[in-house]
């Protein structure tokens, strides 16, 4: 704990900080662009220059230095005054004079710290550089000319996205960054190259030039797009989302997020459902909520609950999930789904569906095996905590599954889950890496859980933590990595069937055979393409996506930056949603419209409230008390033994850029389908 | 004058063959076994008492830095590094040692690699020097077949590698740090220190680079004993050097002298004497193009050393002597220099990065004058800005030239824009 | 002016010949396990040395495969270092030093010498194919300027005539030895050594080679 002064402040910092962290314990700000905490330090941008002594008589670099005792640092000198001085001036001399015409404009590093240290006018008479604009795809803007060459990008990509694909070609005063041949920048977390850069030169392309950040209204919530649940700020102006950006939550996304979360947002207002609509002799019309609760009412008169099953889609939240649980229990209807996937998961032990390890928890780990999943593609931020350990050294990974670029190595131990049975059994290399580490991991992906044998597949995992003491106090190894939002809530409000409920085949089966009469989907559209039979189907969604084509009612809902919703990651973190915009036109908050449903049905749900039905909810389930604080599960019986088969994992997700309504009707997800294929730098 | 025995360099001139035996009739390998049979310290200590510095521009003390190496080799190997990356404007020394005494080099490899616990040393060479390569490859190969390298090197249990390392054209390699990072397969730029090579060098390994004539004199040095060296030049400045002597001069050449030699006996003698007469020199860049240049006036009685030089806000550098006669468009003359620095700016830190290239853009128009004379003052100032602020010292190099000329020059740069402006408001009447 | 400009005809494939491969075998075999990434100048300088002088993109992804390097790793590199040909040069590529130790010496008569005979100025070719021109930082060989690049030799102490003479050689396909076009002895005095004078033989130069 090297104790040093700073403009004579005495501060202690921990071993191995920088003077640069030692001046920001002593409250003294130091500009800086090439700095970021998160990425290797560079040292290159010379903002950050302090008066060191002992030292040489010259400013040092306070990012790269490291802190010792008794160190005198002073940020406020005449040396420092000038050297900052000196340095703005050579990062604005070549830079464009175009802050009006730029969409950094108003969150500008190079703005906001000339405000502070520039000169008021330009010494400079020569002809200022141009530097061609590069193509690096259709998510990043490059205006080059305005780059500072802090390489923060190059960083960011090299090291934390694991893609080796951006660089600064030449040197001197001619060095330009850029993609190899200007391919586009070939990583699920691109966009934070955006976020990154201290300058206007690389921006979001599909926001460009939308909007000024002072037009904005910033609300921050929790992404759905994937089941991590990245903390974000969605950004409004009147009821648009203009733009999504992460939030620091060092527990789940540190700052990161993936380009789904980021720009799929042009979906929420495409094909949005904005009315009820009832089918009317094979066609969708226009009616009012009145007309579509009264066709629901009468399809419901008389039927019985067994012929009643519903269905919760991917990117529901709680409450409404638990509200329509509530209704159906009501109704007498036990046919209650909610893995769309037929992930064979249920809500038995909670240990036994979560990411028990939890995200931080990652970088403690020293081997993890990884089955039917694909990490990079189902949570890429996830993914990039693993590669973060992985570069901390020690690590080691093996792979059951398809084979895939994770964007760090591992070893591919086969595809079939009898390679599980192998390790547990002791037969397979993989066991000896298992046994020997001291905190062990097993991930277990829906591709390996959503298939015929995924009860015994599960089992096996279970095994296998226990075999290779994965769980213990303090420490437990197993996770289940999910892809959707909403999964890991739904199994917390036991929205799976009931006592002789179907299950989704069950439901699927008994829409084939006439045993079902009336099917509701909330928001489940991965199920609704080739729904057989002629059962009445109400969907209630934000999308006319799959399951509005399939219905016979539309109730119309709200998307996730419209509604206050609670969501639970994968890691079993209950997180609330904040409402940052408006429904559009009659569309409501789903809790609502099954509320006011329930209560035209004659079975009217007890909370006239948000509040009132939280506090219902957590009196059912405790769980939900508890605000972004998970708990470690306890460690109960799960999965069914049994023979595993030999087909091989297959993969959870088909598409990177699409995999729900919101990113399905992005053009920007689109797009980059169109040039990055379905992910992972294919 | 240096006495022909007190030489080092017998063969600076390629009289005699380059080859092991010629080399061996010169003296080289005679004694190494011997001198591998002291202790790693010991060696230390007498190249420290030698009080030779290093011969590549900084002149920091030799022994002093070998001594920073751990003292035992822990799990990762210690590397010796040869800079034989001989692009200082005015430089061509290394290139003559390679090319005719390679044998001091790669008996200065094997004895500094022991002296330092080095498990290998690398030697990288400009990329340009092509011919020099297959030179010094050569060199290498005899001493390998005669078993003078590798392992039990000389028969005296130590085991060492020569690796031939060949750039590709930038400067800024010459930087030991950027040299290491070149060396590792990446683009040559300089390293953030600390951690100094010694700790963190080559491959992340403990590492100590050195200029090609610092480790090529350490075998005489240690045949001979440090006293010898000692006893050349003066206190802190001791030993032989190897001259180039470059520009208006009438006999340019290298040569070997006695450190603190006179200026003007190093150019009369050596060099022919200035084109013109003593009386039509005009300056002189004492150190390679990165040392700020002296005027006649200084000139007239400075003696070659760094101590000497330093005082009057030079520096020995490389000890290439660059003369420029008064014919000499000195404005130009720097000009060309700063057009050096921003073209073999690596590009990595900013002042550097801008800085280079906007000082060599004002220097043009001072070159045909077409400035205010405000401008001086900012581009002095501008070198202030750079100067100490980057990451390595090629700020530096590209801020002293033009604080030279402005130094010692001014009038002569005012004197220019005023008479442009003269013209100009001249023409403008006509 | 900004853009790293490529060669606008590429080859669509290009890999080493079997001796090249497996003379960048041996290069890589010099540097420790895993470090094979420092055999990258030496292997771009082979690649370039097998393709006439210049190194097409193909050949960059090539030697990126074989160090197992990233392609934009290789190619920062090959930008970055001025002796990459990224396009096709001249049967004599002509690098000219014009830094200041040169220029003292005249090397403005070399490029004007150049200019007169080729008829090309700075980055230019002669159709033919047979030369082009680089203006080139210092070559470290000072006192021996101004210095003339032809290839890998240097042609050493050159006037305005000397340098037709050298390219009136070159011309008719007679490169002449490297080294000093004035006659004079590597970089001793052309009036004499002044040092190792009773070292020196009889018949001076005769011992070497």
């Amino acid at each position: 704990m090297p104790k040093l002064k700073v403009d004579g402040i005495e501060v202690e910092v921990p071993a191995g900080a920088t003077v640069l962290q030692a001046c920001e314990f002593a409250g003294k700000e130091i500009p800086r662009f090439c700095y970021h905490e998160r990425l290797s330090i560079a040292g290159n941008c010379r903002m950050c220059l302090v008066e060191v002594s002992p030292g040489p008589p010259k400013p040092q670099a306070s990012c790269a230095l490291p802190a010792m005792d008794n160190q005198e640092i002073r940020t406020d000198s005449d040396m420092v005054r000038q050297a900052r001085h000196g340095v703005m001036e050579f990062l604005l001399i070549n830079h464009p004079l175009d802050c009006p015409i730029c969409d950094q404009g108003g969150e500008c590093d190079l703005q906001d710290q000339a405000m502070g240290y520039g000169h008021h006018s330009s010494r400079f008479a020569e002809n200022k550089r141009a530097v061609e604009d590069k193509d690096m795809g259709p998510l990043i803007k490059t205006v080059m000319t305005r780059c500072i060459h802090c390489t923060r990008c190059v960083r960011f990509s090299t090291e934390v996205a694991g893609v080796n694909e951006l660089g600064a070609l030449g040197r001197g005063e001619t060095m330009e960054i850029t993609t190899y041949l200007e391919k586009a920048l070939a990583s699920e977390l691109s966009g934070n190259v955006i976020d990154l850069c201290p300058v206007g030169a690389l921006t979001s392309g599909p926001y460009a030039f939308v909007s000024r950040p002072w037009e904005l209204t910033r609300t921050e919530t929790v992404d759905v797009m994937d089941a991590v649940g990245s903390s974000i700020r969605v950004d409004t102006r009147g009821s648009d989302v203009l733009r999504v950006l992460p939030r620091t939550h060092e527990e789940v996304n540190e700052e990161w997020i993936s380009d789904k979360t980021r720009f799929a947002c042009d979906g929420l207002k495409r094909q949005r459902l904005d009315r009820p609509y009832l089918r009317r002799e094979g066609r969708l019309v226009p009616v009012d909520w009145q007309e579509a609760f009264d066709a629901i009412a009468e399809r419901l008169t008389g039927l019985a609950g067994e012929r009643i099953a519903a269905v919760v889609g991917d990117q529901c939240d709680v409450e409404s999930m638990f509200a329509l649980k509530q209704l159906m229990t009501a109704l007498g209807s036990p046919h209650l789904e909610c893995r769309q996937d037929g992930a064979r998961l249920d809500p038995s032990a909670r240990a036994g569906y979560l990411f028990n390890t939890t995200i931080a928890g990652i970088e403690s780990a020293d081997a993890i095996l990884l089955a039917g999943t694909n990490p990079r593609r189902e949570a890429p931020v996830l993914n990039a905590r693993i590669r973060k350990r992985w570069l901390a050294g020690g690590l080691e990974i093996g792979l059951v599954g398809q084979h895939h670029d994770l964007s760090y190595p591992y070893r591919h131990l086969g595809d079939t889950p009898d390679v599980l049975s192998r390790i547990l059994e002791g037969e397979h290399a993989f066991a000896e890496v298992l046994r020997r580490a001291g905190s062990p991991m097993l991930v277990l992906g829906m591709a390996a859980l959503a298939r015929e044998d995924g009860a015994a597949v599960h089992a096996l995992g279970r095994s296998i933590a226990e075999t290779f003491g994965m769980v213990r106090e303090g420490w437990n190894g197993f996770n289940v990595l999910h892809t959707a939002a909403s999964r890991v809530g739904a199994l917390d409000v036991g929205f799976v069937p009931r006592a002789g409920g179907r299950d989704l085949a069950g439901i699927i089966g008994g829409m084939a055979d006439g045993s079902l009469n009336l099917l509701w989907l909330l928001g489940a559209d991965e199920i609704a393409s080739d729904l057989p039979g002629d059962t009445f189907v109400v969907y209630q969604g934000h999308h006319g996506d799959r399951g509005a084509h399939r219905a016979d009612v539309i109730l119309p809902g709200a998307a996730y930056t419209e509604k206050d919703g609670l969501y639970v990651n994968t890691e079993g973190r209950v997180q609330a949603g904040i409402q940052a915009a408006f429904p559009p036109g009659q569309a409501r908050e789903d809790w609502r419209i099954i509320r006011a449903l329930s209560e035209r049905l004659g079975h009217r749900l007890e909370y006239d409230s948000l509040g009132d039905l939280r506090r219902a909810l957590v009196a059912a389930h405790p769980v939900f008390a508890a605000l972004d604080r998970p708990r470690p599960a306890e460690w109960l019986p799960f999965g069914t033994g049994g023979p595993v088969d030999t087909t091989p994992f297959g993969s959870a997700i088909a598409n990177f850029y699409m995999t729900d309504p919101i990113s399905r009707c992005s053009a920007v997800m689109a797009e980059c389908t169109e040039v990055f294929g379905i992910g992972e730098a294919a | 004058m240096l006495d022909d025995r007190d030489r080092i360099f017998t063969n600076l001139y390629g009289w005699f063959d380059w080859g092991l035996d010629a080399a061996r009739g010169r003296g080289d390998w005679s004694t190494t076994r011997e001198i591998l049979g002291q202790s790693p310290e010991d060696i230390v200590e007498k190249v420290k008492a030698s009080g030779l510095r290093g011969r590549g521009g900084a002149g920091f003390p030799t022994g002093l830095k070998w001594s920073f190496m751990p003292r035992e080799v822990g799990e990762k190997p210690h590397y010796l590094i040869v800079n034989a990356d001989e692009s200082e404007p005015g430089t061509c020394k290394d290139r003559e040692i390679i090319r005719n005494d390679p044998h001091k080099l790669i008996e200065g490899c094997v004895i500094a690699g022991y002296a330092m616990r080095a498990s290998a040393a690398y030697i990288y060479i400009r990329g340009e020097f092509v011919n020099e390569t297959r030179r010094l490859q050569a060199a290498i190969d005899q001493a390998y077949e005669a078993g003078l390298v590798g392992r039990n090197a000389c028969g005296s249990g130590y085991d060492i590698d020569i690796i031939l390392h060949r750039g590709a054209g930038a400067y800024i390699c010459g930087e030991e740090t950027a040299l290491l990072e070149s060396l590792e397969g990446k683009k040559g730029q300089p390293r953030l220190k600390p951690p100094f090579p010694a700790a963190v060098g080559l491959y992340g390994c403990p590492s100590t680079v050195n200029n090609v004539e610092s480790i090529a004199v350490v075998p005489e040095i240690l045949r001979r004993g440090p006293e010898w060296f000692a006893g050349l030049g003066r206190e802190r400045n001791t030993g032989t050097k190897l001259f180039c002597i470059s520009g208006h001069v009438n006999n340019p050449c290298n040569v070997e002298e006695e450190m603190g030699i006179p200026l003007r006996e190093l150019i009369d003698r050596h060099a022919g004497g200035v084109i013109g007469g003593w009386d039509n020199l005009l300056a002189v860049i004492p150190g390679g193009s990165s040392v700020r240049c002296i005027p006649k006036s200084i000139c007239d009685h400075i003696l070659m050393d760094f101590d000497s030089l330093m005082a009057v806000r030079s520096g020995l550098g490389t000890a290439a002597v660059i003369v420029m006669n008064r014919e000499t468009d000195i404005i130009r003359a720097i000009t060309r220099l700063s057009y050096f620095y921003k073209h073999e700016s690596c590009g990595q830190c900013t002042p550097c990065r801008e800085g280079s290239g906007w000082m060599w853009r004002v220097m043009e128009r001072l070159v045909t004058g077409d400035a205010e004379l405000e401008e001086i003052d900012v581009l002095e100032q501008v070198t202030r800005q750079v100067e100490g602020h980057t990451i390595c010292a090629l700020g530096d190099a590209a801020a002293w030239p033009i604080q030279g000329l402005l130094a010692h020059f001014r009038d002569e740069v005012e004197d220019r824009i005023r008479r442009r402006k003269a013209a100009t408001s001249v023409e403008a009447a006509d | 002016m900004s853009g790293h400009e490529f060669a606008e005809e590429q080859p669509a494939n290009w890999e080493f010949t079997p001796d090249n491969a497996a003379r960048a075998d041996d290069i890589i075999a010099r540097y420790p396990p895993g470090r094979q990434a420092s055999a990258v100048i030496p292997l771009l300088d082979l690649a370039q040395r097998q393709n006439d002088n210049w190194l097409p993109l193909k050949a960059v992804e090539a030697v990126a495969e074989r160090l197992d390097m990233p392609r934009i790793r290789v190619l920062e590199v090959a930008t970055f270092y001025t002796m990459f040909n990224l396009k096709p040069v001249g049967r004599y590529y002509l690098q000219a030093c014009t830094t200041t130790p040169c220029w003292l010496r005249g090397s403005d008569q070399v490029m004007r010498c150049i200019r007169d005979r080729l008829g090309i100025g700075n980055r230019g070719s002669t159709g033919d194919g047979m030369f082009s021109l680089l203006e080139v930082e210092c070559l470290g060989a000072c006192v021996n300027a101004p210095i003339l690049q032809v290839n890998d030799d240097y042609y050493e102490d050159l006037d305005y005539e000397l340098t037709g003479e050298l390219l009136d050689a070159l011309g008719r396909g007679e490169p002449p030895p490297p080294g000093s076009m004035a006659g004079r002895n590597l970089s001793e005095s052309s009036a004499g050594a002044t040092t190792l004078t009773g070292l020196r033989p009889a018949s001076p130069g005769l011992e070497g080679e």
